[in-house]
């Protein structure tokens, strides 16, 4: 019986919330064997789980061959293949994976541009109050970029000139990639802008390139960077093929970035961009202080995305020639001295890129949460 | 008699065929108060933002403080920096402290030290009441503390003139008050402001003239005491009688 009046006249006590599941064993009732259906999908699952990663671990681990100088290394009594990953050639090829042909003597400098490259990435996180400036990690890798080709180069201030002819491997890999990324930032941000743009012109100019650009497939602008690119140029002006190709999947990037970009643009509310403008800005500052930051924790995950899919674009160099990381375990994989690894060479590969995503993945999650905390709406 | 801040004269305005401005003449001199009322859609918002263009007028001529503005005006953005305005929504900068709201500007465009702006945004922080709440962002603040923060921030580029379009319809009912207490101390102080609000006490009490519009028309230009007892237009009338209904 409820009365249709109400007054209280003590205070309700406070009671434990209920506990629904207790132990291992509600946990698994609940999760795992909740029904007859649910049991038998689970017993599948961990059956298919156990044989597919069984045999994969005794492949790749138990009976895998991790030491030898030769092919001898990983064959069995008879002189056959043994079962179990060879993964001694992948030590043998090892400095090549990284360095390419870049000469032993000469490999510190790679070391240190890595080294540089990693501190900018990382020390902003690092030096709170730096960290909130989006722009911080971006500078700092512009500046460091032409440099680091100096240094890679040489020919100055007394380093030993290294052709690019003879950069290969991860290395080759991680410039494309990173030089892509670095110039297709602002690349895709003046383009998201000029798209935007109430001069048609511009407007128009931005769309073409866009539209053109994702129109067609990175096989073919590359193959145009590097083959058409050098007609249009001056008699005896060359430019060098790793520049080309840096050129190519920087523009071709920069149109998936200016996409995603303008996607965070849109986002923005109309009133800040008034605000920004009844204050005094100029259409400059108006982007680069009020709508970009707040655009940049928009975009993030897409861009983060386009960069994922630029870093595994990047073996696609080896039509133009280039020896990156596929070029390099192409090549050890014909080699007749390891014939018949190819397994390990392309496991290997794609492990390393697995591990350059993932983290990649988590950079960037790092970042939204550090911009997310400057930014709380 | 010194020049006036504001001089519309005959100033028509159209989207694409539809004509929102007609014919609007008003001179404001420096210091006046002038609240503009009207039904919803009848332009006024519209017709503050010609005032530092935001929007473009087609036809007449406004001057705001001597300088001509239309499309022969070079600079746009040193031209507004000189007026202040508060919008209905606010439009804090959300990646800013309400302090570097406040401070950014006059840093980045008059020039000021970061001490200096910080001095000055802390003393009006403080004249909006809002001072311990400087270093938080304004997601983080009620939207009364929200909106003055956006006056503070206005009144930080030292501003000529402040337009306000509809500073206090955003807000819930008990945060009215506060915006309008920090309003009418402001108003006091002299400068001169143009707003566009429904909160009719508060013309009653600031108002020097009352500017209605209706249909991108000014209809009826009144003291307050006027406007309020006897409004010499029928249309006034009615707006008014709905007003007092809800
Ligand atoms: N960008 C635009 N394009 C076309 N028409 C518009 C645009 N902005 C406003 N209008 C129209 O112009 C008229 C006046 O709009 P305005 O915002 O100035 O009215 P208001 O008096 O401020 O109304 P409210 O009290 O609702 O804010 C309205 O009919 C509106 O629909
Ligand atoms: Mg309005």
């Amino acid at each position: 019986m409820t009365d249709r009046f109400f007054l209280r006249e003590a205070a309700e006590p406070v009671l434990p919330a209920p506990r629904t599941t207790v132990g291992a064993a509600g946990w698994l009732r609940t999760n795992l064997f909740f029904s007859g259906w649910g049991a038998l999908v689970t017993v599948i699952a961990v059956a298919l789980a156990v044989a597919i990663f069984l045999p994969l671990v005794d492949w790749a681990i138990i009976q895998a061959h991790w030491t030898g100088e030769t092919r001898a290394a990983c064959l069995d009594a008879e002189g056959k293949k043994a079962f179990g990953a060879c993964w001694a050639f992948i030590e043998v090829r090892f400095s090549t994976l990284m360095y390419g042909f870049y000469p032993v003597d000469e490999r510190w400098r790679v070391n240190l541009f890595a080294g540089l490259t990693l501190a900018a990435l990382v020390l902003p996180s690092l030096l709170s109050g730096l960290g909130r400036i989006w722009g911080t990690r971006f500078l700092a890798l512009a500046v460091l970029f032409p440099l680091g080709w100096l240094l890679l180069h040489g020919g100055v201030l007394g380093l030993p000139m290294v052709e690019t002819s003879k950069w290969g491997g991860l290395m080759l890999t991680l410039i494309i990639a990173g030089s892509g990324m670095v110039c297709s930032f602002p690349l895709g941000i003046l383009l998201a802008l000029g798209r935007r743009s109430e001069l048609p012109v511009i407007r128009t100019a931005s769309i073409v390139f866009i539209e053109v650009v994702r129109g067609v497939p990175l096989v073919t602008v590359l193959f145009m960077a590097s083959v058409m690119l050098p007609l249009f140029l001056p008699n005896g002006v060359t430019i060098d093929k790793l520049m080309r190709a840096i050129v190519g999947v920087s523009l071709f990037t920069a149109a998936y970035v200016a996409e995603v970009m303008r996607g965070g643009l849109q986002a923005i509310p109309k009133g800040q961009y008034e605000a920004a403008q009844a204050i005094g800005l100029s259409y400059w500052r108006q982007m680069r202080l009020v709508i970009l930051p707040q655009a940049m924790r928009i975009v993030i995950p897409g861009i983060l995305n386009t960069y994922i899919g630029l870093l595994k674009d990047t073996t696609l160099v080896a039509v133009i020639g280039l020896v990156d990381l596929i070029g390099i375990i192409a090549a050890a994989t014909a080699d007749p001295a390891w014939l018949g690894f190819a397994t390990e060479g392309y496991v290997f590969v794609g492990l390393l890129f697995w591990v350059l995503c993932y983290g990649m993945s988590r950079y960037g999650l790092r970042l939204e949460y550090t911009l997310a905390k400057a930014t709380r709406r | 008699m010194s020049n006036p801040i504001v001089e519309m004269a005959g100033i028509h305005k159209w989207y694409g065929d539809f004509h929102v401005l007609k014919n609007l003449n008003l001179v404001v001199d420096p210091g006046e108060k002038i609240v503009v009322c009207g039904p919803s859609g009848s332009g006024k918002s519209t017709a503050i933002r010609v005032i530092n263009r935001l929007e473009e007028h087609q036809r007449g001529t406004l001057k705001v403080d001597g300088v001509t503005v239309d499309e022969t005006l070079k600079d746009i953005d040193g031209f507004r920096a000189r007026i202040g305005m508060v919008f209905q929504q606010f439009n804090l900068f959300p990646h800013m402290t309400v302090m570097e709201n406040c401070t950014f500007a006059p840093m980045w465009l008059k020039g000021l030290s970061q001490a200096e702006a910080e001095a000055r945004a802390i003393a009006l922080l403080e004249r909006v009441r809002i001072a311990d709440q400087a270093m938080k962002f304004p997601g983080q603040l009620s939207g009364g503390q929200q909106q003055r923060a956006a006056i503070a921030r206005a009144l930080c580029m030292e501003p000529m003139l402040l337009l306000f379009d509809e500073p206090t319809s955003a807000l819930d009912p008990e945060m009215v008050r506060e915006v309008l207490d920090v309003m009418v101390e402001l108003a006091a102080s002299g400068i001169t402001m143009i707003c566009v609000t429904h909160e009719m006490g508060f013309a009653r009490q600031v108002a020097d003239r009352i500017v209605f519009m209706d249909q991108g028309e000014i209809v009826e230009i009144s003291p307050p005491d006027v406007f309020f007892s006897q409004p010499r237009s029928a249309r006034a009338a009615t707006f008014l009688a709905q007003l007092v209904r809800s």
